[in-house]
């Protein structure tokens, strides 16, 4: 199994971990990853706020170097996923758009590589039933809170999963050995970067979820979102603060606990560099022996 | 040489504002077979028939063309006049140059009038090709069928029997009653809705003149109006009906118990049940999916302990087919499931139910008894948030319409939390408040009035579970900001949306219905209750979203248009069927398939050819079905096939009158 993929800016900065543990656990899931060369960035919000073209130039540039090497992209990142599926659709649905957007970036892009997010390839393309098998160390016991945020499944042109209740991150974890708690916060939005710009915006929404993902009794969230990871792990503290509450919910990259439950070191993934302590949780998991999954 | 009359009329300024009208009649003369041309200011009325009549007497006229409206307003009024005058109804030919002309050119009069004179010039070569018709006739047979046995059907049903037919209602659940049997009260009075029904349900039953058949469904329908030969399957009651009393010893010792389909699940009935109390007829069916004896074979208790013997487990569904004068289709509506809204939690959330559930667990015979409990832990609500357009006026998840009901039974709900509940707070969700009824408007008034519900502008976007409250949360539009309420539960008002199998009945009885599967009246104004296939009517629901009041009223006007057809003992058919050459027909079958209503059929004929006897398979039109349609004529390959009064030859003769302006042109 074969993909292209390239980190992206979060995965090469403040999601770093999101990196490690997406190259870690593919190779121990024998999903091989082909990283772009001379990658850019996807435009994220900035582009598309700026020019609808532009919007569509910077992905297309990446999804042509992989349709060139006649490979689907793996995408970690929420927002790369959405900007690239985004330019995917356009151009198979208008000769026009395809056209302009060739000119710009000097290169074809038909739209046969497709953009795939990496949840949807662990879910559809590896299944449940196959990460269970490789499962070395149950996450017996943890209670985890699925959190998808707004991209995978928003708009719904562009989702993998069910817009109001999407379930892939819930079976993936279910299939970890995990406990998933039901909540009522696993598709809002955590403000993106509101909680930079307009915190007075933005820190209640994060707010209201961290209070939602507390009043489950769950131990711990987790997302493949970098955006989302931003605002739930490195604001907690800040928020919890100004409320006098301790939080102290780790929160966790999809791709980290895939490791853990795959058994490779915590510190591999990346897993010691989160704000909110994320280590000693996992420490209290035990490994079973003889592997396979329960 | 044909002597035909042209008569232009004004229709006040509708035609003269934009055609001048004295000038098509002035260009109307002389030209072939146009012995008089004139122009008059309103020719259907009095005096302009009268001038009609007089100058067909006058200049010895033998047909007329009048230009005025579509002939769909005023073609049996002209026909009528040329008749008194003498001439044969069928020749007269309308050119209608209001909505296709005057109304559609209102800027340009030269080029209208040109467009004027050209399609009187169509309407007098077609005319001179008319033949003269004749009306036949067959006999009806008086007895009518109404299809289903809620408020609509029964109230049909009695009307039609007091005018002394004989009416059998056939209803497929084991009772008649319908969907006004489970509703509580009925606005905007507030009355017990059973206690208005069941009397009706009674009267109903015991009617000399009507006939139940419940538990029963349509197979088959042949024939045509007057005369429609209807197959009903009569299912397996396992009971017999004349034996059985209804005394309830047999369910009382049932040990199969199922989700209630009139409890909406909410509790559990027998395998062997009436519906609900007072049920009609009340006497039991057995569901034999889940009764013990036909899925084991085991069990047969009632049997047992029945005392009159009743029980019959070796009854079998059975065909029976009966002639009726009309058909009256009542056959309701059902709610719209409204598990596609994810924002509302798919249908999983137990706090969230229908207006429908709501209607169950507010009636005193209800699951609750008349207490007001969420089906999650049978608590007492404090905060109740209703919802209004779902699955209506949403054509993203639902229906582009409007349900109608669902306001006036929104606003009696809170009515009635608010006066059970006396320290409740009721929240209503709405796009518009819409009461078009006789004092509803003042209904709805009292609801947020004397009775305090918070009525909110605007759409939920999302209901979430958390812990035992729900959180609703929408935007207040008027106030422009978001708004979210901690609820117990939480009603929807539900689109009402046809049958599941609406489109399928219509198949089968032949008659046409709409993009949303409700049954297409005849003309939304002007004949409300008929359909397009003569001696088929509609009543209630099943023919768009409807109250009460609107069903019974419509159950009425439906009622009197099959009173007016079986009180003729003999009924005019139309002359303007198809005919077939089977001299030229090849018996392709071409016709038959395309025809929707099933008039026309392959039969073999004998004839001589070259000194021999041989039989060949040519195409046969009942013209007691044939509505006219022309669908056949221009299938037909070979010409063979021509609809009277609108053949090949007298169309050709419309395209050539035209096609010759347009050369001189």
């Amino acid at each position: 199994m074969k993909y292209a993929y390239y980190p992206g800016c979060s995965l090469d900065s403040t999601g770093i971990e999101f990196n490690l543990s997406t190259k870690a656990v593919c190779k121990a899931l024998n999903v091989e990853l082909w990283e772009i060369p001379d990658w850019n960035c996807c435009g994220s919000s900035s582009a598309h706020v700026t020019n609808p073209y532009l919007a569509l130039g910077l992905p297309a540039r990446n999804m042509a170097i992989a349709e060139e090497a006649g490979l689907d992209v793996a995408i970690p990142c929420a927002a790369c996923y959405a900007r690239s599926k985004n330019v995917e659709l356009a151009v198979k649905e208008s000769d026009d758009t395809r056209r302009k957007v060739a000119m710009m970036i000097g290169r074809e892009y038909k739209g046969e590589s497709k953009a795939r997010a990496l949840v949807d390839v662990f879910y559809h393309d590896l299944g449940t039933e196959m990460i269970k098998q490789k499962v070395q160390k149950p996450l017996k016991g943890l209670k985890v809170l699925t959190y998808y945020g707004c991209l995978f499944v928003r708009p719904t042109k562009t989702a993998f999963d069910d817009a109001e209740n999407p379930i892939s991150m819930d079976e993936i974890m279910t299939a970890l050995g995990a406990e998933v708690m039901s909540w009522s916060s696993k598709t809002e939005c955590c403000g993106a970067s509101l909680s930079a710009c307009k915190s007075t915006v933005g820190f209640p929404m994060i707010e209201k979820i961290l209070d939602d993902a507390q009043k489950s009794g769950a131990d711990c969230i987790v997302t493949a979102c970098p955006m989302c990871m931003a605002n739930l792990d490195m604001r907690q503290e800040q928020i919890g603060k100004k409320k006098g509450v301790h939080y102290g919910l780790p929160v966790y990259y999809i791709t980290e606990l895939l490791g853990i439950a795959l058994n490779l070191p915590p510190k591999s993934l990346g897993i010691d560099r989160h704000f909110v302590p994320a280590i000693d949780l996992l420490n209290k998991i035990e490994p079973t022996t003889g592997g396979g999954g329960q | 040489m044909k002597r035909v009359g042209v008569f232009i009329c004004h229709c006040g300024t509708n035609i003269a504002a934009s055609v001048d009208c004295a000038q098509v009649a002035e260009n109307l003369k002389g030209y072939p077979n146009v012995v008089f041309s004139t122009d008059y200011k309103y020719m259907c009325s009095e005096p302009g028939q009268e001038m009609i009549k007089e100058t067909i007497k006058r200049e010895k006229l033998d047909r007329v063309v009048v230009a005025s409206c579509s002939p769909r307003m005023h073609e049996p009024t002209f026909r009528r006049c040329i008749a008194d005058a003498g001439l044969n109804p069928y020749l007269l030919e309308m050119a209608n140059i209001r909505e296709q002309c005057s109304w559609v050119h209102p800027h340009d009069m030269e080029r209208a009038t040109a467009k004027a004179t050209d399609l009187v010039k169509m309407a007098v070569a077609k005319v001179s090709h008319d033949a003269p018709l004749a009306k036949s006739f067959s006999p009806v047979t008086k007895r009518a069928l109404v299809v289903g046995g809620g408020i609509a059907g029964i109230q049909t049903a009695i009307d039609i029997a007091n005018n002394g037919y004989q009416v059998d209602i056939l209803e497929k659940q084991p009772s008649i009653g319908g969907k006004m049997a489970q509703i509580d009260k009925t606005f905007p009075t507030l009355d017990c809705s059973a206690c208005i029904l069941t009397p009706k349900m009674v009267e109903a039953s015991s009617h000399p003149n009507i006939n139940l058949i419940t538990y029963a469904e349509l197979e088959k329908v042949e024939g045509y109006v007057g005369n429609f030969d209807v197959t009903i399957r009569r299912k397996a009651r396992s009971v017999d009906l004349n034996k059985c009393t209804g005394c309830g010893t047999c369910w009382g010792k049932c040990p199969t118990k199922v989700d209630s389909e009139f409890e909406l699940g909410m509790t559990k009935r027998k395998a062997i049940f009436t519906p609900f109390p007072q049920a009609i007829p009340n006497k039991p069916v057995i569901d034999r999916e889940h009764c013990l004896k036909f899925k084991t074979g085991k069990c047969g208790l009632c049997q047992k302990i029945c005392p009159t013997g009743a029980i019959d487990y070796t009854q079998e569904d059975e065909l029976v087919t009966t002639r009726y004068g009309a058909i009256v289709m009542a056959t309701g509506y059902e709610l719209f499931d409204h598990s596609v809204y994810g924002e509302y939690g798919y249908g999983k959330y137990p706090d969230v139910i229908t207006g429908l559930h709501f209607e169950r667990l507010i009636n005193a015979s209800g699951p609750t008894m008349g207490k007001i409990k969420r089906p999650s832990d049978h608590t007492e609500p404090k905060n109740v948030v209703f919802i209004k357009c779902v699955g209506s006026r949403d054509e993203t998840k639902g229906k582009a319409y409007c349900s109608r009901t669902c306001c006036m039974y929104t606003a009696k709900q809170a009515t009635l939390v608010r006066e059970k509940i006396k320290d409740s707070n009721v929240y209503v969700f709405y796009m518009d408040v819409r009461t078009p009824g006789k004092g509803y408007e003042e209904f709805y008034n009292r609801t947020t009035e004397t009775y305090g519900a918070h009525y909110i502008r605007g759409r939920v976007s999302k209901i979430t579970q958390d812990g035992d409250k729900l959180r609703v949360r929408g935007e207040d539009t008027l106030l422009g900001r978001p708004v979210e309420i901690e609820a117990d539960m939480v009603v929807l008002a539900t689109a009402m949306v046809a049958n599941a199998d609406a489109a399928k009945i219509a198949q089968l009885v032949g008659f046409s219905y709409d993009k949303d599967d409700f049954y297409t009246e005849s003309h939304p104004k002007l004949a409300p209750v008929e359909t397009h296939t003569a001696g088929v009517f509609l009543a209630g629901a099943c023919q768009g979203p409807k109250d009460i009041p609107d069903s019974v009223a419509q159950a009425g006007a439906a009622a009197v248009k099959v009173c007016a057809l079986l009180s003729k003992d003999m009924l005019e058919t139309e002359p303007i069927t198809s005919e077939v050459d089977t001299k030229t027909c090849a018996g392709c079958g071409h016709c038959v398939d395309v025809c929707p209503y099933h008039a026309i059929s392959l039969t073999t004929i004998e004839e001589r050819l070259l000194g021999q006897t041989i039989t060949r398979s040519v195409a046969n039109v009942n013209t007691s079905l044939c509505q006219g349609c022309g669908a056949c004529t221009v299938t037909c390959r070979s010409s063979s096939i021509n609809l009277r009064h609108f053949t090949n030859e007298q169309i050709l003769a419309e395209v050539d009158a035209l096609c010759q302006t347009i050369q001189n042109k």
